[in-house]
């Protein structure tokens, strides 16, 4: 089975990230890393690989040149190839215009599945997979905590707001799997010497026959229109503990009255 | 005309989604509400209560599970028959399918996690908490149709005591939006004492790092006298009953106090306990989100913190 993993490079979590005042957009230029909510979308494909005992795990990716690094990453890990596109017409992209690129590789691949991260990690936002999977005329599972796949079909256990779901779909589909789903290995030092000779493509948007007025800012259906401070809170009280922290917390729960 | 997707579950409107239809029918011009559904006529009547000036219909047996794609059809079908230019969603698993696949059905500008929506001379103005709420952003949409997502309980509902005009529709389904089937829907029963009743919550995340660790939890609380409360993470690995689950999808808190051990705190936990008084964080990533909004954080290890802490509760108490 072909399996195409979406990932994404975002700041990494030890930066203080911004937002830049003049392109009002995240300051992307600090240390970067796979998203972490992607870890787990490659984990799974590549269980699945090694279930089955045969297949491939294409990674896919949009972002800047530095956004190898993180596809680098989930090769060592065991993906078998990489697509990045990388193209100054794509930045600053909103969901319909990134969903857009994404779509015109996946449908150039052809994988029988697509898995997708639960969240991006710098937006917050759960919502490109099934912006993908629209433009796919694929069925897509979200939030998937447990995944099943036999006789061309896949069946997703996920949780909702009332309890637990369990949802069939026939493939080709789209899925986007919960952080619950399993507990991403890390790259073996034979993973990650390998990683490098594995194929790294990197695509522009002419290659994908894709009009530069659907893309990026063009192609974007909404804006950033000002960045306002936010409304001002208690002041907060954060402390290392050097053995004394339990003492503290009584302390602090004792002056509050909540001891 | 602003139109809100109104939720429903096992027969009742969803107070998130009626909370955002409030808030649209603030705003000034008539607002419609929709309902997706199969038997699902008789909700429809009842959202005229809440503020709808109309409510458009689409019942539907391929409505009945609730799925996202057919909604998408219904809803693209509901822009380009009827005079419907924005349509607004109480973010929830369903409604989050809902809404990014109709973005790019429609090309349509979707804004999501907003905490509010203003409306200056017609052009709608979101307002978007980012980088762990450090910032709020003034968000637009630049396209013929608008789309928004807004967190849980931003808004209550307001009962208006309306009658809505109440509209059919009758959507089709294109062949995709119709592969995915609902096989079972396993409803958690309440089990234990409920946390949203109590006083004092201890609740455990991915960082106390086994399931076993909950007992540390489990002893702090008992000495506090309060419950214990789990994250998304950790129900779904199994470690903690799904009735204890605070955040977006489980239990929204209001305790006096509550104590979050190994919890990173990103924002669909928050959204279900920042109603709480106080809030005391111990994790060892000094850089976990939770700091951002605890009044008390402490960086260090919840294994040597926690019992301690619970037996200068026991001493002192």
């Amino acid at each position: 089975m072909k399996i195409a993993v979406c990932v994404k490079h975002v700041p990494d979590a030890t930066v203080t990230k911004r937002i830049d005042p003049g392109t009002k957009r995240l300051d992307r230029s600090g240390e970067g890393a796979l998203n972490p909510f992607d870890t787990q979308a490659v984990e799974e494909a590549l269980r699945i690989k090694e279930r089955d005992g045969d297949g491939e795990v294409v990674l896919v990716s949009m972002g800047p040149e530095r956004a190898l690094d993180s596809l680098r990453k989930a090769l060592a890990m065991g993906a078998d190839r990489a697509i990045l596109v990388s193209d100054e017409q794509v930045a600053g992209s909103d969901l319909v215009a990134t969903s857009r690129v994404l779509a015109a590789v996946l449908e150039r691949e052809g994988a029988d599945l697509v898995v997708f991260g639960q969240q991006g990690g710098d937006s917050d936002g759960a919502v490109l997979g099934a912006a993908v999977a629209d433009r796919l005329r694929r069925p897509i599972i979200s939030q998937v905590a447990e995944l099943e796949i036999a006789g061309g079909k896949l069946k997703g256990k996920r949780q909702t707001e009332f309890g637990y779901d369990v949802i069939e779909a026939p493939l080709p589909a789209v899925v986007a799997v919960s952080d619950a789903i399993n507990e991403p290995r890390y790259p073996s030092l034979k993973g990650i010497m390998g990683a490098k000779k594995k194929p790294q493509e990197t695509l522009s948007v002419g290659d994908l026959g894709l009009e530069a007025g659907n893309l990026g800012e063009a192609g974007s259906r909404t804006s950033v229109l000002a960045l306002n401070d936010p409304p001002a809170r208690g002041d907060a009280l954060k402390i290392e503990d050097d053995g004394s922290a339990a003492e503290k917390i009584a302390d602090f729960l004792a002056e509050r009255k909540l001891l | 005309m602003i139109a809100v997707f109104l939720e429903h579950h096992e027969g009742e409107l969803q107070k998130g989604a009626l909370g955002v239809l409030a808030k649209a029918a603030q705003l000034g011009d008539e607002v419609a509400g929709v309902v997706l559904g199969s038997g699902v006529k008789d909700l429809a009547a009842r959202a005229g209560r809440f503020g709808a000036a109309k409510v458009f219909v689409a019942d539907d047996p391929a409505l009945e599970a609730p799925l996202p794609q057919p909604r998408v059809d219904a809803l693209a079908q509901l822009v380009h028959e009827q005079d419907v230019d924005t349509i607004l969603f109480a973010v929830s698993v369903l409604s989050a399918d809902v809404a990014a696949g109709l973005a790019a059905r429609l090309d349509a500008g979707l804004n999501w996690d907003l905490v509010d929506l203003a409306s200056d001379n017609g052009n709608l103005v979101g307002k978007r908490p980012a980088l762990e709420d450090t910032v709020y952003v003034d968000v637009g949409w630049t396209g013929e149709t608008r789309l928004a997502m807004f967190r849980p309980g931003t808004f209550d509902p307001v009962e208006t005591g309306g009658e809505a005009e109440v509209i059919d529709l009758s959507p089709q389904f294109v062949d995709f939006s119709t592969q995915a089937t609902m096989l079972e829907q396993a409803h958690a029963e309440s089990e234990g004492p409920s946390i949203e009743d109590a006083d004092v919550i201890v609740a455990g995340g991915r960082g106390l790092g086994s399931p076993e660790n909950f007992s540390l939890v489990e002893a702090l609380a008992k000495a506090l006298g309060g419950a214990v409360a789990a994250t998304r993470a950790v129900v779904d690995a199994g470690w903690y009953p799904y009735a204890t689950q605070v955040g977006q999808t489980g239990k929204t808190v209001s305790p006096k106090l509550y104590i979050a051990c190994g919890i990173s705190g990103a924002i669909q936990h928050k959204v279900g306990m920042q109603g709480s008084g106080v809030v005391i964080a111990i994790n060892k990533d000094p850089n976990a989100p939770i700091f951002e909004y605890a009044d008390l954080g402490v960086v260090g290890d919840l294994n040597e913190i926690v019992p301690k802490l619970t037996q200068l509760v026991e001493q002192r108490k």
